[in-house]
């Protein structure tokens, strides 16, 4: 049975080309489950590398941003979300262990540690199809809807 | 716990956090957190946690408001741990 998510990705304030969530497979109160495809003509590899196309290490903590930290706060904010949803990453530890190719889709698991005072902190770890472990580590970020104090 | 060390164990949290161009002898009873401490908002949510579990309380929303400076949290660490008792 597929869960529609599809509330979780109207809200997503990101379109293209900074969009790096497709689908997303399982989300709870504890953690995120998603994917996302980097398309094979995408412009940064035209120039990462310039003769060696690879998928920069940046874009995949991105994509585990937010798939991992950024889907997730917004299902636990659920209700409290209206209109203007202000978010900002706070901090990243990432360790990369294989690089991705033009054209691969990857795998996000995120695991919340805390969610409180606004932060959101998560372990996140991002696979490709065959299940490897691409990179993992740990992103928080803040959440801000409109009409909070601060 | 008398005043003196929970100051001390306040300290040695926030230390964890100051930026690399604060040092703990910047700190002081009147240190505002954020804007004389340098500490983000995002780092000043670790120093809650950690004070959470340190002094064995829980703090709310308004707590976190309240607690500008080094004494305000010491005021906030008394009244919850006063509350439990």
């Amino acid at each position: 049975m597929k869960t529609d998510y599809e509330y979780i990705l109207r809200q997503l304030p990101y379109s293209e080309p900074f969009l790096f969530v497709d689908t997303l497979e399982n989300v709870n109160d504890e953690g995120v489950v998603g994917h996302y495809t980097f398309a094979g003509d995408a412009d940064f590899y035209r120039g990462h590398f310039k003769d060696l196309p690879v998928t920069p290490g940046v874009l995949l903590t991105e994509c585990c941003a937010q798939i991992g930290v950024v889907c997730l706060g917004i299902h636990l904010l659920k209700e409290k979300l209206s209109k203007a949803l202000k978010i900002g990453l706070s901090s990243a530890e990432m360790q990369y262990l294989k690089p991705v190719y033009p054209g691969e889709q990857v795998r996000v698991e995120s695991e919340k540690v805390y969610f409180r005072f606004q932060k959101l902190k998560c372990k996140v770890k991002l696979f490709d199809t065959k299940g490897d472990l691409i990179c993992s580590g740990t992103i928080s970020g803040m959440f801000k809807v409109d009409g909070d104090e601060k | 716990m008398d005043e003196k060390e929970k100051y001390e164990k306040l300290k040695h949290i926030v230390k964890i956090y100051l930026p690399d161009d604060v040092s703990i002898g910047d700190v002081n009873l009147n240190s505002n957190f954020t804007t004389e401490l340098n500490i983000n908002s995002a780092n000043l949510v670790d120093i809650v946690l950690d004070v959470e579990d340190e002094f064995d309380i829980r703090l709310e929303n308004e707590d976190m408001d309240g607690m500008q400076t080094v004494k305000d949290a010491l005021a906030i660490i008394d009244k919850k741990q006063n509350e439990k008792a």
